[in-house]
């Protein structure tokens, strides 16, 4: 029987065998990656031809690629909305609503506030707080894309999941300066 | 048809005979070298039955250089002409070096075109000035001899062992001088990363380990997650200066101190750091150890080192370990109750304060089944038992690597935009695309850093080159993409093209550390005479290698797929098969790396067609109709 041939550039997700949504069974895409980079990977290759081999460098790359971008909701999210026409315009489409903004700016300013006086504790207690509503706001993403196929709104989501991610890496680089 | 063989005296060319290859750590101190034989992973010994070589080398005036033991034996008396340690120094400008003063060596800073921060040092020896990709290949030439000598046969090819902290320009120096020592190199491996794999082998591990690596000059720390046959490295970090010789210093410092020494000289702090190295190994099985000397200076050393004064003078460094552990167990997205296991690694280790710091940190006693010194070289075997081509039946394991260090390049201002981000599976491929910045603006000059930190001064500096003949646009009309790839050793090439005119310039990352093909061609041609070979009749033989390597592949390929191919496209690859067949016997190198690049030309496509085939047949066993989106 003949397969439907995947070539390299295939999307990440046919590439993986996954189906084009948000929500992902996450056993799934691992066990897929392992799948097919135990085909592509350079290790694989290396009594074949210098041809074979840059080849095999290739796919496995684009392989990694794929499944570091799946893993991530963040980035599954913009890749997803990207593949349907969709582009997050996260360089020159930066307008958010005020209050948002000013909300990060607060936070912002009390993350830097218990950094400097190594407060470990309310560093703690923003992580959390902020890890539980970009939890929520997953969720409706995933409503937003699969179910309602409502792009432009999931747009804006992942736009302000953008501003929670890089807050949550700033908690994080604080509590690692804290705790040292 | 029939397919012509080259054969060896005393090797055989049956189709599945078993590949010789060896897995080689190249440590600080000492080096090992080991192989896979009936299954099973071995260390070989020397002919005194001595697993571990010193890695050091001596150079005279008119003899060919020593290498371990009987190169240690001379440190003591000639320590300007005898180089420990050099894996401190790959890589590296003179100024990188740590405690360099208390260096006996007589280091030249090279004075090579100096882009981007100084090449790598040199070093002065009776025997003319040494690089230490050099000395390394020293070493290494005699690591291949004793495999050479145990497996009675030609090698294939080596594993070799890096920190999995080793930069670019330190894993392209370590690559360097295994091609001096005419050893291929079937791939660079991360010490750790080896480690793991001995361990997990043999250990048939499930779950995620921590691999705690101290050796002589460096320290490395790797989270893998083993699962099905797949090593998969979520995080690693470290300190490429950090390893027990640091130990031998503190000790010899406190010698010094405590002795009220006056300044040593290069022999006399030799013996010293001798001493004080014997000192710490003995602390380790005891509570305290003795430190005398009779030094030139005629001054006296006797003094008594406890492991409380050791300790306590060592404490900083222990402590140090402990910063990249909590960055790669962040980096992972992971906490100490994630791991359940710590393998030991590296000589250093052996120090109880070492165990005792890590015990505590991971909250769990560490794993020492695996002799420490030995289980890297084993673990290097087994993947160069598999990269050789022996795979049997069950030996189904991946390897999933990571880079250890960020790459990017430098924009405006001085700073850094991170291209690939550090702890990237390998292999990988990003583009960026940048612009001009000023009107008509005809040239960039694209400069390709390593580092973490956010300005460019604080990276390592690996490459710079130019892009030109862009068309002159206003500032931001030109798009430059700017691609980097980082294949399965770990070393990064790049190229830059500019989108709408398709000009593309492209550099191997050869560091301004590393070493230009012109100065290794002219190192391997010096070295051939020394050996009394030909370097001609040596490319000869590389070319007729490379060409059954080919067309051995070409074959197998046929054998597998021929029904991708059209009967116009199978006639053009097996008259050209025909065409280098006839010639690879022949004595015309150029000829046959020319029906080499024919043959390899037309079966491009073949192989793509292959590839995708394999590809799709990956999920066959799922939901077929998933792969019509």
């Amino acid at each position: 029987m003949d397969l439907p041939a995947l070539n390299i550039t295939a999307d990440f997700f046919s590439l993986l065998n996954l189906p084009q949504r948000q929500a992902l069974d996450s056993v799934q895409l691992e066990t897929n990656f392992r799948e097919l980079q135990a085909r592509v990977h350079p290790d694989r290759h290396v009594r074949a031809s210098d041809a074979d081999q840059r080849l095999a460098m290739q796919w496995a790359s684009r392989v990694n690629e794929a499944f570091q971008t799946l893993r991530e909701p963040l980035r599954r999210a913009n890749y997803l909305l990207e593949l349907k026409g969709h582009d997050s315009g996260l360089e020159s489409n930066t307008a958010m609503p005020v209050e948002f903004l000013m909300a990060q700016m607060e936070l912002r300013e009390s993350v830097a506030d218990a950094r400097e006086s190594g407060n470990e504790a309310a560093l703690d207690i923003f992580r959390d707080e902020i890890a539980v509503e970009m939890k929520f706001e997953y969720a409706q993403l995933e409503a937003l894309i699969d179910e309602q196929a409502d792009f432009p709104s999931a747009t804006n989501l992942v736009r302000q999941l953008m501003f929670q991610q890089k807050l949550l890496s700033e908690i994080d680089d604080a509590l690692a300066a804290v705790v040292d | 048809m029939a397919l012509m063989q080259i054969a060896e005296p005393g090797e055989s060319a049956a189709p599945h005979q078993h590949r010789l290859a060896v897995g080689i750590d190249l440590g600080t101190t000492n080096s090992l070298v080991a192989t896979v034989r009936s299954g099973v992973a071995s260390v070989l010994n020397d002919e005194h039955g001595r697993s571990l070589l010193p890695s050091v080398v001596h150079y005279s005036a008119h003899k060919a250089p020593e290498v371990g033991f009987d190169a240690q034996a001379k440190q003591a008396q000639d320590p300007k002409n005898t180089v420990s340690s050099v894996k401190r120094f790959m890589g590296r400008a003179r100024r990188d070096i740590a405690h360099v003063e208390s260096l006996a060596y007589d280091f030249i800073d090279s004075a090579e075109p100096v882009n981007t921060g100084g090449g790598m040092v040199k070093i002065r020896t009776v025997a003319g000035v040494k690089s230490p990709v050099e000395i390394s290949s020293e070493i290494l030439k005699s690591l291949r001899l004793r495999g050479e000598a145990s497996l009675s046969g030609e090698l294939v090819g080596a594993v070799i062992t890096v920190p999995a902290y080793f930069d670019d320009a330190q894993r392209q120096a370590t690559k360097d001088a295994a091609q001096l020592a005419g050893l291929p190199v079937l791939r660079l491996l991360n010490e750790p990363t080896a480690a793991a794999i001995a361990y997990g082998l043999d250990n048939a591990s499930e779950g995620i380990y921590a691999v705690f690596d101290l050796g002589g000059g460096t320290f490395d720390i790797s989270i893998l997650k083993l699962s099905k046959g797949v090593f998969e490295v979520l995080a690693t970090g470290g300190d490429s200066a950090l390893g027990g010789d640091d130990f031998d210093h503190r000790v010899s410092c406190w010698a010094i101190e405590q002795a009220k020494l006056k300044p040593l000289s290069a022999q006399d702090a030799t013996l010293l750091m001798a001493r004080s190295r014997e000192a710490k190994e003995h602390l380790s099985q005891h509570g305290q150890a003795p430190i005398t000397a009779k030094l030139k200076s005629g001054e006296f050393v006797d003094l008594t080192l406890t492991t409380e004064v050791f300790c306590e003078i060592t404490r900083t460094l222990v402590q140090k370990t402990l910063g990249p552990t909590k960055k790669a167990l962040r980096d992972a997205g992971l906490t100490v109750a994630d791991i359940k296991g710590v393998v030991m690694v590296g000589g250093a280790t052996r120090m109880p304060q070492v165990q005792h710091a890590v015990g505590e940190f991971f909250k769990q006693e560490p794993l020492n089944n695996l002799d420490p010194d030995k289980v890297v070289a084993l673990g290097a075997a087994i993947q160069a038992n598999l990269l050789a081509g022996n795979r049997v039946g069950d030996d189904d394991w991946l390897l999933l690597d990571v880079i250890p260090l960020s790459l990017g390049l430098e924009t405006m201002g001085g700073l850094v935009e991170k291209i690939i981000p550090r702890n990237s599976t390998i292999p990988i491929a990003k583009a960026q695309e940048f612009t001009t910045f000023k009107d008509g603006q005809t040239a960039m000059a694209v400069h390709v850093v390593q580092g973490e930190r956010e300005l460019v001064s604080d990276c390592r500096s690996l490459a710079r080159f130019e892009l030109r003949g862009i068309p002159p646009l206003v500032a931001g009309a030109a798009r430059i993409q700017v691609s980097f790839q980082v294949d399965a050793d770990g070393l990064l090439s790049v190229s830059a093209r500019e989108q709408s005119t398709g000009i593309v310039a492209s550099i191997e990352v050869k560091p301004s550390y590393g070493l230009s093909d012109n100065e290794i061609a002219a190192m391997l041609k010096a070295g051939m005479g020394h050996a009394g070979d030909d370097a001609n009749r040596r490319a000869l033989r590389e070319a007729q290698v490379d060409s059954q390597r080919l067309l051995e592949a070409v074959q197998s390929a046929l054998q597998a797929d021929a029904n991708l191919l059209s009967a116009a496209e199978r006639g053009e690859i097996d008259s050209a098969i025909g065409r280098l067949q006839a010639l690879i016997l022949s004595d015309d190198r150029r000829a046959i790396d020319d029906a080499s690049a024919k043959l390899s030309k037309c079966t491009d496509e073949f192989a793509a067609r292959r590839m995708n085939r394999s590809v799709s047949k990956a999920f066959s066993g799922q939901n077929i109709e998933k792969l019509n989106i």
